[in-house]
C-alpha cells in the first residue's frame, strides 16, 4: 500500500486539471483573449506611466495652454497647458482604481451577504431581499448628490457610492446559486457525513460560485468605469484636482471645445471605450468558461 | 392492404447523418439498412448515443440545424404513392403534407410536445384540419371519438383542458391521440413510455397495440428496454454507434441472437423472476466517443470474441431467414 | 417455509441492524402571502421496517410513492415528522432521532448514501482526492498518509487506478463516476448503505457492471442496503426481501423469490405483470391498472390502493387495512382486506 501513495505522489498532475480545461476553453475563445490583452495593455501603460512621460500630470503651464498633439505634447494640452498623454495615463490609474475597488468591496458584501441569506434563509433572507430592492431603487444620481451634500466630494465616497450599490448584483447571483446548488446531491452527500451546514457552504457551495461572481466583478468594474466617468464629466464625481478619465473629459462640456480641441476628449474617451470593451469581452470569455452547464 | 403495395412500407439504404459540433464531425448515423414491414412492428433498440433517435428524426427530416444527411436512401411506399423522402425540402410541402397525414411521431416528453397554452381539443383540431378540409364541429367530433378510443375519461370535456391538467400517462396518451388523429400508415414512436411509471407504461403499450389492431398502421418503436421490444415488435433490430448490427424477427433476436453485442445486452440486464443466483454478465469498458470511432467493427473493443478481422469493418451477413448480422463470426452463414 | 412463530422482530433479536417504527414523514403545503399551511403531502405515512445485519431490502414503487423520502430518513436528510429509526450501535440498540448532537454526528459513520444522479453527486470544483478526503477528517482519520493510503484502496476496490483520485468528475463517464460515488460512501467505513436508483441514470450495459460490483463489495464488507429502484427487475436481482410502496405506505414485504411467485397484494400483482420481460417464452397475461396514482397530499380513504385496485370489496373502501404478516410466512407481510393474515392479536410485541 506505502508503495502505491509514493507512486501516486510521483504521478500526481503539478496543475489540476479542471484549472487546465478552464485556460483552454478561455484561450479558445479569441475574442476574450483580446479583450484580455487590452486590459493588461491598457493597465500596464498606466502604471509606467513615469517611465513613459516626463510631464506632471497636475503642472499648469499657462504657456502652452491649448496646444494640438505634436511631438512635444503626444497628445496635445489642456486649457491650462498641462499635458494630455499624461493625465490620461495618470488619469487610468484612479479611474481603473476606483472602478476596480468599488468592484471588489461590493463584491466582497455581495459574497458574505449572499451566502448568509443562502444558507439560513428565514427572515435574515427576506430581510436582505428586501433591503436589496430598496437599495436598487434609489437613484444612484440622487445617493451621490445626498453623499456630496453631506461630505463633500472625494474619491473615496465615491467608491463607498459603487460599494453601496454594487453589492445587490453579486448578492442576488451568489444566493441565488447558493439556493439551487443546495438540492444537488453533492452537498446532500456531504450532509449524509454529518459535515455541518457552515462548512458545506464554504467549501462546497462557494467555490461552485466564484466563477460567476468573478465575472460579475468584471463587468462592474467596466460599468463602474463608465459611471465614474459620466459623474466626474457632470461635476460630481471625483474632485477635478485629481485627474480620472472622467475628469479629463469634463473639459468637453463647452460646445467650442467638442468641435475645436477635439484631443480633449477623444483620447481619454477613446481610453475609456477601450477598456470597458476590453472588460467586457473578458468577462463575457469568463461567462463561457464558468458555464454551470457545461461543467 | 391492396395487392400491388410494397411489403415493406419505408426502407432505409445506406443513410448517413451527421452533425458538426464546433470543428468536430460526429458521426451519429452511419451507414443504415432496414426495411419496415407493413402493419408490423420494429423495434430500434439500442443504448443513448447509438443514434436511433436520430434515425428516425432523419426519416421524418426533423434534424436540427447542425445535422446533415451526406449519403442514404428513405423511401417511403405509401397508397398514395412512392415517396424518395431525402429528395424533398424538408419545409417543402410534400414533407409537411407526408408528415402529419401519413407518418407521425410521438416523442419520449409529452410535456415538452404539447403547447401549455392551447386547450388539448384545440390543438388536435387545428392538426386535423391542417391536412384536411373539414368543418371545425366535425373535427372536433372526430377528436373527442379518438380520445374516447384511447380511453380518456369525460373527453368530452377534457377537450377543452389545458395540458397542465393532465397528468403523464394522459398526456401521452393525447400525444398518440394527436398522432393517430389523421389516420396515418406509419407511426414511429420514440420511447414513448420512459419517462412514464411501469403500471402507466403498460397502459400506453397495451393501447398502442390494440390500436394498431384496430387501424392497422405500421410502428416503429424506439426504445432502450429489451423488454419492450419483446412486448411488442414483430422485427427487431439492434443498434450500436450509428449502425444496425442486428436484425431480425423478435423470435431470432431473443432466441437466435448472433452479433456479440446482441447476446451480451440480453445478459447484462436483469430478469425478473430470475432472483439474485444468477450473476449478470456485464459489457465491459464504455460505449466509445462518436467523433474517434473505432476502427473497422466500432464493437471490437469490448467484445469478446475481438479477432484480428475485426479491424475492418464487417458486412451484413445474412444468419438465415432475413436474419442479418454485422459481425465476422457470422461469415459461415447459420452464425454458430 | 420458515418455523412457524409469529412474532414481530425487536431489540432483542442480535441481527436486526435497523428498525423503522411508524415513521412518518409530511410536507407541509403552504399557500397564500403569509405561508399558511393549507395540507400535507404525507410522503411517507406509517411505515415500520426491519432490516437485518448483511441483507439487501429492495424499495420499490412508482414515481412519488414515498421510496427516496424514506431513504433520505433514514440517513436523517429529512427529519421524521413522527416515529422512531431504531439502530444498533454496538450492543446498544437506540432512536437515532433522540441521541445526543455528539453521536448523532458519529450515527453518520454507520449510515451512508449513494444518490440516482452521479452527475451532480460529485463537486464539479473538487478533486476525487478532495471529495474523499474531507469526510475521513471529519470522522477522525488523522493521519493524512493513511486517508490517502485508505483513497487509493477505495479506487481499487471499484476498478479505478489510483492516480485517478487528481483528477475532476469532469473526466469521467457516468459510470465510472457511480463507481466513485459508492467509494466515496464507503470511505468512512458504514454498515448501512442506502442505494436510491443508483444505475437508473446509467446506460443498459453499464448497469450491470455497477450492480455487480455493489455486490461484490456487499460481500466483502459485509454490507447492509436498503436499495430504492422503481425498476422491479433491478430490485430483485439485488434484493433478499423486497418492500412493494404505495402512496407513502409498504403494501407487501417479503422475500424476493416469495414476492415473485406469490404476491399476495393485488397491487404488486399488477406491478410484477407490468414489467416488460426481455425475454418471449414466457409471457404471463398483464394486468392493467387502471387511471392514475392518487395525491399524496389527498390520499383515497380505506385502503389507498382501491381506486384502482380490480380485486376492490366493499370493506375496501370503509377500513384502511392493516400491515400484518401472512398466516404461512411469518416475514410476509401484506397490508390488504384480501390477504390472509394472521390476527392481530396473535402477534406477540
Amino acid at each position: 500500500m506505502a508503495e502505491t501513495a509514493a507512486v501516486m505522489e510521483q504521478r500526481k498532475p503539478k496543475k489540476s486539471s479542471l484549472a487546465k480545461r478552464n485556460t483552454e476553453r478561455f484561450l479558445r475563445n479569441k475574442l476574450a483573449v483580446m479583450g484580455l490583452l487590452i486590459v493588461l495593455f491598457v493597465v500596464v501603460l498606466c502604471l509606467i506611466a513615469p517611465l513613459l512621460t516626463d510631464y506632471d500630470p497636475a503642472k499648469i503651464s499657462l504657456s502652452e495652454r491649448i496646444q494640438a498633439p505634436s511631438s512635444t505634447h503626444l497628445f496635445g494640452t489642456d486649457k491650462i497647458g498641462r499635458d494630455v498623454f499624461a493625465r490620461v495615463l495618470y488619469g487610468g490609474r484612479m479611474s481603473i482604481l476606483i472602478g476596480l475597488s468599488g468592484a471588489i468591496g461590493g463584491m466582497i458584501l455581495g459574497v458574505i451577504i449572499g451566502s448568509f441569506c443562502g444558507l439560513y434563509g428565514g427572515w435574515l433572507d427576506s430581510f436582505f431581499v428586501k433591503v436589496a430592492e430598496l437599495v436598487s431603487s434609489i437613484p444612484q444620481l440622487l445617493l451621490v448628490l445626498v453623499l456630496v451634500a453631506i461630505v463633500g466630494q472625494s474619491m473615496r465616497n465615491l467608491i463607498f457610492v459603487f460599494i453601496f450599490t454594487g453589492w445587490i448584483a453579486t448578492f442576488r447571483l451568489v444566493r441565488g446559486r447558493f439556493f439551487s446548488l443546495r438540492e444537488e446531491s453533492f452537498v446532500e452527500a456531504s450532509r449524509a457525513f454529518g459535515i455541518s451546514n457552515v462548512s458545506i457552504a464554504f467549501r462546497h457551495i462557494l467555490p461552485n460560485c466564484l466563477g460567476p461572481v468573478v465575472v460579475q466583478l468584471t463587468l462592474n468594474t467596466a460599468g463602474f468605469i463608465l459611471q465614474e466617468a459620466a459623474l466626474s464629466f457632470i461635476g460630481l464625481g471625483v474632485p477635478s484636482s485629481v485627474p480620472t478619465w472622467g475628469n479629463i473629459m469634463d473639459a468637453a462640456k463647452e460646445i467650442m471645445v467638442i468641435s475645436n480641441y477635439p484631443w480633449l476628449w477623444v483620447f481619454p474617451g477613446v481610453a475609456i471605450a477601450l477598456f470597458v470593451l476590453g472588460v467586457n469581452f473578458f468577462g463575457d470569455g469568463l461567462r463561457d468558461v464558468f458555464d454551470p452547464n457545461q461543467m | 392492404m391492396s395487392e400491388q403495395l410494397n411489403e415493406n412500407i419505408l426502407t432505409l439504404k445506406g443513410l448517413k447523418v451527421q452533425f458538426r459540433v464546433g470543428r468536430r464531425l460526429v458521426k451519429a448515423v452511419n451507414g443504415v439498412d432496414l426495411n419496415v414491414r407493413r402493419g408490423k412492428t420494429l423495434g430500434l433498440v439500442g443504448e443513448s448515443g447509438c443514434g436511433k433517435s436520430v434515425t428516425a428524426h432523419a426519416i421524418m427530416r426533423l434534424l436540427p440545424k447542425a445535422g446533415f444527411i451526406p449519403e442514404g436512401e428513405v423511401t417511403y411506399y405509401s397508397n398514395e404513392g412512392t415517396v424518395d423522402i431525402l429528395k424533398h425540402n424538408p419545409k417543402g410541402k410534400t414533407l409537411r403534407d407526408l408528415r402529419g397525414r401519413q407518418i407521425s411521431m410521438i416523442f419520449q416528453d409529452p410535456l415538452a410536445s404539447l403547447n401549455p397554452v392551447y386547450r388539448i381539443g384545440d390543438q388536435i383540431v387545428e392538426n386535423i384540419r391542417q391536412h384536411n378540409r373539414v368543418p371545425k364541429e366535425a373535427a372536433m367530433k372526430r377528436t373527442v371519438e379518438m380520445l374516447k378510443q384511447l380511453s380518456i375519461p369525460q373527453a368530452e370535456k377534457r377537450v377543452l383542458d389545458y395540458p397542465h391538467q393532465f397528468s403523464g400517462g394522459m398526456k401521452q396518451r393525447v400525444m398518440i391521440a394527436m398522432g393517430l388523429i389523421n389516420d396515418p400508415e406509419l407511426l414511429i414512436a420514440d420511447e414513448p413510455t420512459t419517462a412514464l411509471d411501469v403500471t402507466i407504461q403498460a397502459q400506453i403499450l397495451e393501447l398502442m397495440q390494440d390500436l394498431q389492431k384496430k387501424l392497422g398502421f405500421t410502428i416503429i418503436i424506439i426504445t432502450h428496454n429489451m423488454g419492450i421490444v419483446a412486448d411488442m415488435a414483430d422485427d427487431i433490430a439492434v443498434m450500436y454507434m450509428g449502425k444496425i448490427v442486428e436484425f431480425g424477427s423478435k423470435r431470432e433476436i431473443f432466441l437466435n441472437p448472433a452479433h456479440p453485442y446482441t447476446k451480451a445486452l440480453l445478459k447484462s440486464v436483469p430478469v425478473l423472476g430470475s432472483g439474485s443466483n444468477s450473476r449478470l454478465e456485464p459489457i465491459r469498458g464504455n460505449t466509445p466517443d462518436p467523433s474517434e470511432m473505432p476502427e473497422g467493427c466500432t464493437f471490437a473493443p469490448r467484445c469478446d470474441f475481438a479477432m484480428d478481422i475485426c479491424k475492418t469493418d464487417p458486412p451484413n451477413f445474412d444468419v438465415g431467414g432475413g436474419h442479418m448480422s454485422r459481425c465476422w463470426l457470422c461469415k459461415g452463414g447459420n452464425g454458430q | 417455509m420458515n418455523e412457524k412463530q409469529v412474532k414481530l422482530p425487536n431489540e432483542h433479536d442480535k441481527d436486526v441492524l435497523l428498525n423503522i417504527k411508524d415513521l412518518k414523514k409530511y410536507f407541509p403545503i403552504t399557500a397564500g402571502f403569509f405561508k399558511k399551511t393549507v395540507g400535507h403531502i404525507r410522503a411517507v405515512d406509517d411505515i415500520s421496517l426491519y432490516v437485518k445485519r448483511g441483507e439487501t431490502v429492495g424499495l420499490v414503487g412508482e414515481s412519488g410513492c414515498g421510496k427516496t423520502t424514506l431513504g433520505k430518513c433514514i440517513v436523517r436528510l429529512q427529519q421524521p415528522t413522527a416515529g422512531a429509526l431504531e439502530y444498533r450501535f454496538g450492543e446498544k440498540f437506540s432512536d437515532m432521532l433522540q441521541l445526543s448532537k455528539k453521536e448523532k454526528f458519529a450515527a453518520h459513520r454507520k449510515i451512508q448514501m449513494v444518490f440516482q444522479d452521479p452527475y451532480s453527486s460529485l463537486n464539479p470544483v473538487k478533486n476525487i482526492f478532495t471529495a474523499f478526503d474531507e469526510p475521513m477528517r471529519v470522522h477522525g482519520m488523522k493521519n493524512p498518509e493513511e486517508r490517502k493510503e485508505k483513497i487509493a484502496h477505495l479506487l481499487e476496490s471499484v476498478n479505478l487506478p489510483a492516480d485517478y483520485m487528481y483528477r475532476y468528475p469532469h473526466e469521467f463517464s457516468g459510470g465510472q463516476r457511480q463507481r466513485i460515488c459508492i467509494a466515496r460512501a464507503l470511505c468512512v467505513d458504514p454498515e448501512l448503505v442506502v442505494c436510491d436508483e443508483p444505475v437508473s441514470a446509467l446506460d443498459v450495459s453499464i448497469q450491470a457492471q455497477v450492480l455487480n460490483l455493489m455486490k461484490d463489495l456487499q460481500d466483502k464488507l459485509n454490507l447492509t442496503y436498503v436499495f430504492i429502484a422503481h425498476d422491479l427487475s433491478v430490485v430483485e436481482y439485488m434484493s433478499d426481501r423486497i418492500a412493494v410502496m404505495y402512496l407513502g405506505k409498504i403494501m407487501e414485504i417479503a422475500k424476493s423469490k416469495s414476492l415473485y411467485y406469490d404476491a399476495r397484494h393485488p397491487y404488486t400483482e399488477a406491478l410484477l405483470s407490468a414489467i416488460p420481460i426481455p425475454r418471449i417464452e414466457e409471457k404471463k397475461g398483464r394486468i392493467i391498472l387502471e387511471g392514475d396514482v392518487p395525491s399524496p397530499a389527498n390520499p383515497p380513504k380505506g385502503c389507498r390502493f382501491h381506486t384502482r385496485c380490480r380485486k376492490c370489496i366493499d370493506i375496501c373502501t370503509k377500513e384502511e387495512p392493516k400491515f400484518l404478516p401472512t398466516k404461512d410466512d411469518p416475514e410476509h407481510f401484506v397490508a390488504c382486506h384480501l390477504a390472509e393474515t394472521v390476527d392481530p392479536s396473535e402477534l406477540e410485541s
